[in-house]
C-alpha cells in the first residue's frame, strides 16, 4: 500500500511496512547503521541509527514505515547522539586503526568518519579482551569486537544449522566465541562472508590482511555514506 | 554417554526452548555446570555448547566452576546497607572462610552477594541454596554456619519443625509478609472462585474485557498499560494457540509485593490467569518466578494442584468442553531485565533475558511466536476483584486518571516496613505518616529506575499515573544517609543487569558509574555534572528497552532534586589538568614500562593469568 511520510520535513511517498532505514536511503537521506543488514531481520543492537519518529527517540531501523509518520533525521540533536554511540564504542573496546587489518574497510572507522568523529568523548577503558586464535581459518580479535550479533544472528553451519559465534557471559564480562569444530568446516566462501559480516575487525580470516593498498581500500573507494544511498540508486 | 543428563534431556522432550530447566536440573545435579555436562546437552539438543553457554552464562545463579556445598546469596540493597549489612558479610566471611565471590579452602562454603530479593522489609537477608533467612545479625550467623558446619541442612536449621514445604505454615517460619495496612481490592478473603469462573464464562469473553475496560484497570508493572486494552489485543490477535504469562520476577529493587500477593492470595493471582485464559484463548500459562522465590515453589504448585481439583485447571475446566488451560511455574535464574515482557519471554523459552526488538509486540508474537499477555501479580488479582465486584466499586476508588488502589512495599527509615494498600491519590507525606518515618529526608519511588523525591519538595505529591507512578517500590531514606553513595550503588546494579545488547546501556551505565565515583572522590568539576546530564539523556533516549530507558535517573532525579549534595562535592580546575586527571598514576606506566624494559625476565602480570581462569 502506498504511503506518505515526512523525512526532515520532506514529504516521502513509499510502500507500508518498508524498513525506515531503507526509505531514508531511496530518497537520499543517510542514516548510519552499524549491526542492520538490508534484507536481514533487525538486531537493534547498535542504536547508531538513533532518529526521532514522531517526537519519539528511536532505532530507525527497527521501524517499518506506516502512513502519516514524521521522521527526523538530521538535526543537530540527533547527529550529536549518533556520533556520541560511536564514541562509546570506540571507548568501550581497543581500537587501533593504524595496525588493524579491517582498517579501510571497517563500518566503524568508515561511520566514525562520516559523522566527523575525532577522539572519544568517553574516557578509554582499555579492556583486557584476550584474542581466540584456536580455529584454522578465522580468529577472533576481541578487542574489536562492538557485539552487534551480526555473526551470532546470521552465520551458522550449514549441516546442522547451529549456531557458530556465540556470546558469553554479559555486560563488561560479555565476549564472543566461536566454536572451533565448526569453524574449521565452514566453507572459504562461508569465511569470507563471516569476516565481512563482522562490520569490525573482529572476524579475521588468517592469512588475509592488509591486502588492498592505502588509497584503494574498500571505503577510500566508495564512503560509507555513498554506498548506503548508491546500493538504492543502481 | 551419561545416562543422567540424556534422562534430563529426555523428561524435555529434546526441546530446546526448556533450555533454562534443564540447567537448573544439571545445576542440581552437580552444584555448578560443568564443561563436559554442558557438552553433552548441547549434542542432545542439536547446538553447539558455546551457545547452551551463551544462554547459561547469562544468568548470575549458574555457576560455571565447582561450588561449595553451600551456596551462600547476601542480598545487597541499599536497605540492607543501612541495617548492618556489612557486619553480617564480616561475619560470614569469618565463619565460612570464604571471602565474598569465593569458595572457602575445604570447598564447604560458597559466598556471593546478589541485588535484592525481595525481603527489603526484613534485611539484612540471604538465601542458602533455596532456603532463606532474614534479619541476620552477626551472631545468627555464627549459629547458622556452625550448624551447617555440623551437617544440618539449610532446611533443618529454618525450618526445625519439618513443616511441608508446601505449607504456608513453612514459608511464614522462613519470612514474614508483614502486612501493615489492607485495603479493599487486595489480600480479600471468603472467594468463591468456582462461583466468580462460572459467572464469567457465561458472561462471556467480551463482557469480561468490557468490565476490565470500565474499570480502567491499568497494569501494575510499572509501564500502566490498560489491561483490558492488552487483553482485547491479545484476544483478537491471528495465532494458532496463546499464552498468559503471570509476571513474578519482581527484580526491581525495593519491591516485594508480588512475593506477598504470592503468598496470602496465590489463588486471586490464579483465578485471574483463568479468567484472561478464557478471554484470550489461552491453553496454557506460565507464572515466570523469579529464582530467588523458590522457597514459594512447592507452596505454588500445590495451589495450582488445589485449582485443578476444584475443576478451576486442567481439561474440560467446569466441565465446558472448550475450555482447557493449565499453568506451569517456570524458574528464573537471577537476571533484572527478565522482568521486562519480552525478556522475560525470551527466557521462557531456553535463551538469554534479551528484550526483543519491537513490533511486534507480545500481544502479536510473544511466547513461542504466538500471541502473549504479560500481566504483573499484582494486576491479576485486581482482575480477580473487579470481576468479584464490578467495574463500578473498582472505578470509585482511586481517582479520575488512576482508579483503584496499589500496594507499596515501604522499607528503609520507617517505624514498620512492610505492605501497604493505598488508594491511588494518596499523597506521599500521609504515606510517610502511615509508615512511621523517622524524619524522612529523601524517598525513592519506583526502586533505582524510578525517581528520587525531596521530602521537603515534594511531600505533597500524590501517587498515581498522572505524577508519582509508583511500581510498588517505596525507598525511605533520612538525613543521616549517604545519598550519593545510594545513586552510585543504584548505577552498579544497572552495569551488572545491563543485558548488553545495546550500546547505550552496556556501555553508558559504565561512563556514569564512574562518574559518579569521581564526583564521589571529589575529583569531579562542574564539566563532569554537565556530562553526566547529556550521558544520562544519550542512554535514556537511544536504549532499546525501559532498563536503559530509566537507568540515569538516579543520577538525573538526584542532581535535580538535590544539587547541593553534588555541588558540595565538586573541586575547582586549578591551572591546565583537569582535576580528575591523576598526573602520578598517569606516569606510573612510564615507570613500569622502564621496568619491563630493563628487567628482561619480567613478565607482564596479564601475560601470566589466563583471565578465562578468573572467571
Ligand atoms: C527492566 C524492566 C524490568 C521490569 N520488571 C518487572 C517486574 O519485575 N515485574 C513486572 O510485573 N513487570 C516488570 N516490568 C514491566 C513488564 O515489562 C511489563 O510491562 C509488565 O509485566 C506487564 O504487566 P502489567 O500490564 O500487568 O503491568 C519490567 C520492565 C522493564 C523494562
Ligand atoms: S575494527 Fe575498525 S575501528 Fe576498530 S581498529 Fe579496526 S579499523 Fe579501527
Ligand atoms: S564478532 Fe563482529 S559480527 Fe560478531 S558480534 Fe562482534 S562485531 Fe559483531
Ligand atoms: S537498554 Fe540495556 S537492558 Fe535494555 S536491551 Fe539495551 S542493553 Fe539490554
Ligand atoms: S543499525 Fe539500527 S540499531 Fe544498529
Ligand atoms: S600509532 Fe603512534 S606513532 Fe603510529
Amino acid at each position: 500500500m502506498s504511503i506518505q511520510i515526512t523525512i526532515d520535513g520532506q514529504p516521502v511517498v513509499t510502500e507500508a511496512g518498508e524498513n525506515l532505514v531503507d526509505v531514508a536511503a531511496q530518497n537520499s537521506v543517510y542514516i548510519p547503521t552499524l549491526c542492520y543488514l538490508k534484507g536481514k531481520p533487525c538486531l537493534g543492537t547498535c542504536r547508531v541509527c538513533s532518529v526521532r519518529v514522531n517526537g519519539h527517540f528511536t532505532a530507525a531501523c527497527s521501524v517499518p514505515v506506516t502512513e502519516g509518520m514524521q521522521v527526523e533525521v538530521d538535526t543537530a540533536e540527533l547527529a550529536d547522539m549518533r556520533k556520541a554511540l560511536i564514541e562509546s564504542l570506540f571507548s568501550e573496546g581497543n581500537h587501533n586503526c593504524p595496525s588493524c587489518e579491517k582498517s579501510g574497510r571497517c563500518e566503524l572507522q568508515a561511520t566514525g568518519y562520516e559523522v566527523g568523529m575525532v577522539v572519544s568523548r568517553f574516557p578509554y577503558r582499555f579492556p583486557l579482551r584476550p584474542r581466540e586464535v584456536a580455529a584454522d581459518h578465522i580468529w577472533l580479535e576481541r578487542d574489536r569486537c562492538i557485539f552487534c550479533q551480526r555473526c551470532v544472528e546470521f552465520i551458522r553451519d550449514r549441516q546442522t544449522d547451529q549456531k557458530i559465534f556465540a556470546i558469553k557471559g554479559r555486560g563488561t564480562a560479555a565476549q564472543i566465541e566461536v566454536n572451533t569444530e565448526l569453524a574449521n568446516r565452514m566453507p572459504p566462501e562461508q569465511v569470507r562472508e563471516a569476516a565481512d559480516i563482522c562490520p569490525v575487525g573482529c572476524i579475521i580470516e588468517k592469512g588475509v590482511g592488509f591486502n588492498d593498498p592505502i588509497g584503494r581500500r574498500k571505503f577510500e573507494l566508495q564512503s560509507v555514506r555513498e554506498r548506503a544511498l548508491g546500493e538504492e540508486e543502481s | 554417554m551419561n545416562n543422567r543428563i540424556q534422562a534430563i534431556i529426555q523428561r524435555y522432550q529434546t526441546d530446546r526452548t526448556r533450555l533454562l530447566d534443564m540447567l537448573w536440573e544439571l545445576h542440581h545435579l552437580y552444584g555448578y555446570l560443568p564443561d563436559e555436562a554442558l557438552s553433552e546437552l548441547a549434542d542432545g539438543l542439536n547446538m553447539a555448547v558455546e551457545d547452551v553457554r551463551e544462554t547459561s552464562s547469562f544468568y548470575h545463579y549458574f555457576h560455571h566452576r565447582s561450588t561449595g556445598s553451600y551456596t551462600l546469596y547476601l542480598s545487597n540493597t541499599v536497605i540492607a546497607r543501612m541495617q548492618g549489612y556489612q557486619e553480617v558479610l564480616d561475619a560470614l566471611e569469618r565463619e565460612t572462610g570464604a571471602t565474598l565471590g569465593e569458595m572457602d579452602p575445604s570447598g564447604t562454603f560458597s559466598l556471593y552477594d546478589t541485588p535484592c530479593i525481595g525481603l527489603s522489609d526484613q534485611e539484612p537477608a540471604m538465601l542458602v541454596d533455596e532456603v532463606v533467612f532474614t534479619r541476620l545479625t552477626p551472631e545468627k550467623v555464627s549459629g547458622i554456619i556452625s550448624q551447617l558446619k555440623c551437617g544440618r541442612s539449610p532446611e533443618e536449621i529454618a525450618n526445625p519443625r519439618a513443616l511441608p514445604k508446601a505449607d504456608i505454615a513453612y514459608i511464614d517460619q522462613l519470612v514474614g509478609t508483614n502486612i501493615c495496612k489492607a485495603g479493599p481490592v487486595f489480600f480479600h478473603k471468603g472467594n468463591d472462585f468456582p462461583e466468580l469462573l462460572k459467572n464469567c464464562l457465561d458472561a462471556g469473553p467480551e463482557a469480561v474485557i468490557a468490565a476490565i475496560t470500565q474499570a480502567q484497570l491499568r497494569g501494575h508493572g510499572g509501564a500502566g498499560f490498560a489491561t483490558g486494552l492488552k487483553w482485547k489485543l491479545c484476544r483478537e490477535a491471528p495465532g494458532a494457540t496463546k499464552y498468559i504469562i503471570c509476571n513474578a520476577d519482581e527484580g526491581e529493587p525495593g519491591t516485594f509485593k508480588d512475593r506477598v500477593l504470592l503468598t496470602r492470595s496465590p489463588q486471586a493471582v490464579l483465578m485471574g490467569m483463568v479468567l484472561a485464559a478464557s478471554v484470550i484463548g489461552a491453553r496454557e500459562g506460565i507464572i515466570y518466578l523469579r529464582q530467588e522465590y523458590i522457597y514459594l515453589k512447592a507452596y505454588l504448585e500445590q495451589q495450582l494442584q488445589l485449582f485443578r481439583e476444584q475443576q478451576l485447571l486442567g481439561k474440560n475446566i467446569l466441565g465446558r468442553a472448550d475450555f482447557n488451560f493449565d499453568i506451569r511455574i517456570q524458574m528464573g535464574a537471577g537476571a533484572y531485565i527478565c522482568g521486562d515482557e519480552s525478556a522475560l519471554i525470551e527466557s521462557c523459552e531456553g535463551k538469554r533475558g534479551t528484550p526483543r526488538v519491537k513490533p511486534p509486540y507480545p500481544v502479536e508474537q510473544g511466547y513461542l511466536g504466538m500471541p502473549t499477555c504479560v500481566n504483573n501479580v499484582e494486576t491479576l488479582v485486581a482482575v480477580t476483584r473487579v470481576m468479584q465486584e464490578g467495574a463500578e466499586w473498582y472505578q470509585s476508588l482511586g481517582t479520575e486518571d488512576s482508579r483503584g488502589c496499589r500496594l507499596m512495599s515501604v522499607s528503609g527509615d520507617c517505624q514498620r516496613p512492610g505492605v501497604y494498600e493505598i488508594e491511588w491519590g494518596t499523597s506521599l507525606n500521609q504515606l510517610l505518616t502511615l509508615v512511621g518515618a523517622e524524619d524522612p529526608w529523601a524517598v525513592q519511588i519506583s526502586g533505582p529506575s524510578g525517581e528520587c523525591v525531596a521530602v521537603d519538595k515534594g511531600g505533597e505529591r500524590r501517587f498515581g499515573y498522572g505524577d508519582l507512578s509508583c511500581n510498588g517500590s517505596v525507598m525511605i531514606f533520612n538525613r543521616s544517609r549517604d545519598l550519593l553513595g545510594i545513586v552510585k550503588h543504584f548505577m552498579q546494579f544497572f552495569v551488572d543487569e545491563s543485558c548488553g545488547i545495546c550500546t547505550p546501556c552496556r556501555s553508558g551505565n559504565v561512563d556514569l558509574r564512574n562518574k559518579m565515583e569521581r564526583i564521589i572522590a571529589g575529583r569531579g568539576c562542574q564539566q563532569d555534572l554537565d556530562e553526566m546530564v547529556s550521558w544520562g539523556e544519550l542512554v535514556r533516549s537511544t536504549s532499546r528497552c525501559g532498563l536503559g530507558g530509566t537507568s540515569p535517573n538516579p543520577i538525573l532525579t538526584t542532581l535535580q532534586q538535590f544539587p547541593e549534595l553534588y555541588q558540595a562535592k565538586l573541586t575547582e580546575q586549578s591551572g591546565v589538568l583537569l582535576p580528575s586527571f591523576d598526573l602520578e598514576a598517569a606516569l606510573q606506566g612510564n615507570e613500569r614500562a622502564r621496568i619491563e624494559l630493563t628487567h628482561h625476565d619480567y613478565i607482564p602480570r596479564e601475560l601470566i593469568q589466563d583471565p578465562e581462569t578468573e572467571k
